[in-house]
């Protein structure tokens, strides 16, 4: 009797699984099977190779407001996304591991109050975050104002390539914090004081102990803001007056000119690239892991 | 070196409050300036509520948000009760897999797939437009099961396996242990993985951008309508309104927290007290 009903059970709990197991192939396997299918093959579905070629080798034309067009390469442009991108993680890495560090030595009280803090712009929309910065900025807005109030002068920032490396670090920072963070508050304070007994100095501390240990949380905070910042679309948009095209705005704006094989080329490449990049990264923190 | 903490700590509370300080303080402006502020006027916010096409925007953000949140959650704790008692490594392998896709695929290509996906079909039909309230449903209910996963799975691994079979071994049915002992236990994470899938879903701009239709929007795809054109103030009356919607909801999900964690705290120590009895 009782096997009977726990053998009911059993398929229960199995059957449980059915109703995502189709939900995942049908609305995750299958949507990315056609943005390769999309990809390879020309209006009318026959199979060709030139989406792929294309982003080698054809040039985007870009008119700025002052009328001056620019040419780029695709490849030209995912470049300089994925230079713009780095950049803005290494500075989110530089500023948030030290913070994360001294959000973990605070009292326990004054960590929930500091990650409570972290986490209100993060759940703002990063379209009004990013908007903010734009009004900031702009050449009459507030940073001149302040600027020109301190007798320094006034310098045009909106629509360079430093404003939309700002807004890219305004709004993925919190995720660069948080994951550091949740590691350090639960590292083992006596592997720092048995480093300190043994005679480490606290650069050799922070070098052997602390930064081996968060390394996890600096992986998945570097993928936390490397991937979004390396797509983005808006932010390019409003800080660098279209001027800055990055491979977001590339497939953006091949989805609204309805160029949608061409749109699902750029979208696969950048797939694959960050396929490998993230499995590259994946085996060298296994690799320090294993050190 | 302590001070030397708080000035840093300070800076940086700075660069992130102050740009939302700014939205705030001009969201009260008299007139249309960003830079100057030339006297205090509810204007902006008496314009915001006039504006029939944002109000319809945040109903249907709210009707998005909950449908998908309560429909991700019931999935995905069916899902993560699933994958629990997979026992075929293989399989959940490929079950971990397929559910950190949506997570480490940047969001773009998330929505280009779909839209792909949906149009093909749509076409498939003959319909000239396939992308509509479902298509986006659909999407975000995508995007959120990984989450609610994530946040259950977990709770089912740390609880004590005897539960269950004490309960049955007292009488329940499998069902009724399953119901009276195992959901009690996850519950917290079930929990938390519905706010998660709720403000995940509210917040979603590129996503929901490919996925939806012409007729469809809501508030992020009506905000970034509005940062087209130059904006006006009204915008910033918006933004003000959802930072302190914000600023409640973390609050109250902070006092909640140490409620439960105080009632954790209590239940344990009678627990406790009775093991000494």
């Amino acid at each position: 009797m009782k096997r009977k009903a726990s053998g009911s059970l059993a398929l229960v709990q199995r059957l449980a699984l059915a109703p995502y197991s189709a939900w995942s192939v049908l609305f995750i396997v299958v949507p990315l099977i056609f943005v390769a299918y999309y990809a390879f093959t020309d209006l009318q579905f026959h199979f060709t190779t030139e989406n792929i070629t294309r982003f080698f080798t054809a040039t985007s034309v870009v008119t700025d407001e002052s009328g001056t067009r620019e040419v780029h390469t695709y490849l030209l442009i995912f470049m300089r996304s994925l230079k713009l991108a780095v950049i803005s993680t290494v500075i989110c890495l530089i500023f948030g591991y030290p913070f994360a560090y001294l959000i973990s030595k605070a009292s326990e009280r004054t960590q929930s109050i500091l990650i409570t803090l972290i986490m209100i712009p993060m759940w703002m929309n990063f379209l009004i975050r990013t908007y903010a910065w734009m009004t900031i900025l702009q050449d009459t807005g507030i940073f001149n104002g302040f600027l020109s109030l301190l007798g320094l002068g006034r310098i045009h920032i909106i629509g360079t390539e430093s404003a939309v490396v700002i807004g890219m670090v305004y709004d993925y920072f919190p995720y660069m914090i948080l994951p550091i963070y949740s590691v350090m508050a639960k590292m083992d304070v006596k592997l720092i004081e048995a480093a300190r007994d043994l005679g480490c100095n606290g650069a050799g501390v922070l070098r052997r102990v602390i930064w081996p240990l968060s390394l996890p949380g600096v992986i998945s905070g570097v993928t936390m803001v490397l991937i979004p910042s390396i797509s983005t679309f808006y932010i390019s948009q409003k800080l660098g007056n279209g001027k800055f095209y990055l491979i977001g705005d590339a497939i953006e704006g091949q989805y609204t000119a309805n160029n949608l094989h061409f749109a699902a080329a750029i979208a696969f490449i950048l797939m694959v690239i960050l396929l490998f990049g993230m499995a590259f990264m994946q085996r060298f923190a296994n690799k320090r892991a294993a050190v | 070196m302590k001070t030397a903490s708080r000035i840093y700590t300070a800076l940086v509370m700075i660069f992130l409050f102050a740009p939302i300080a700014i939205l705030l303080v001009f969201s009260f402006n008299e007139s249309k300036s960003l830079s100057v502020f030339s006297g205090f006027s509810f204007h902006w916010y008496r314009e915001l509520f006039r504006d029939s096409e944002t109000l319809g925007a945040v109903r249907n953000t709210l009707v998005l948000a909950v449908s998908a949140a309560l429909i991700s959650t019931v999935m995905g704790t069916a899902a993560a009760v699933g994958i629990h008692k997979l026992k075929n490594r293989y399989l959940r392998a490929a079950m971990d897999t397929v559910t950190n896709i949506p997570m480490i695929n940047p969001d773009i290509i998330t929505g280009i797939s779909l839209m792909l996906m949906f149009v093909f079909v749509g076409r498939l039909f003959g319909a000239a437009t396939s992308l509509n309230f479902a298509t986006m449903l659909i999407a975000h209910i995508t995007f959120c099961l990984p989450y609610v996963i994530l946040q259950v799975l977990p709770k089912l691994q740390q609880m004590d396996k005897s539960l269950p079979e004490a309960a049955m071994d007292l009488g329940c049915t499998p069902m009724r242990a399953f119901l009276k002992v195992e959901i009690p236990e996850i519950l917290p994470g079930i929990v938390t993985g519905l706010i998660m899938a709720f403000t995940l879903s509210l917040d979603d701009f590129v996503i929901s951008y490919f996925t939806s239709g012409n007729g469809f929007q809501t508030l992020p795809i009506r905000i970034y309508n509005m940062t087209k054109k130059t904006v006006t103030p009204k915008m910033y009356a918006l933004a003000t309104i959802i930072f302190f919607v914000i600023l409640f909801l973390l609050l109250l999900s902070n006092l909640v927290d140490e409620e439960t964690a105080q009632a954790v705290r209590a239940a344990r120590e009678k627990k406790n007290a009775r093991k000494k009895g």
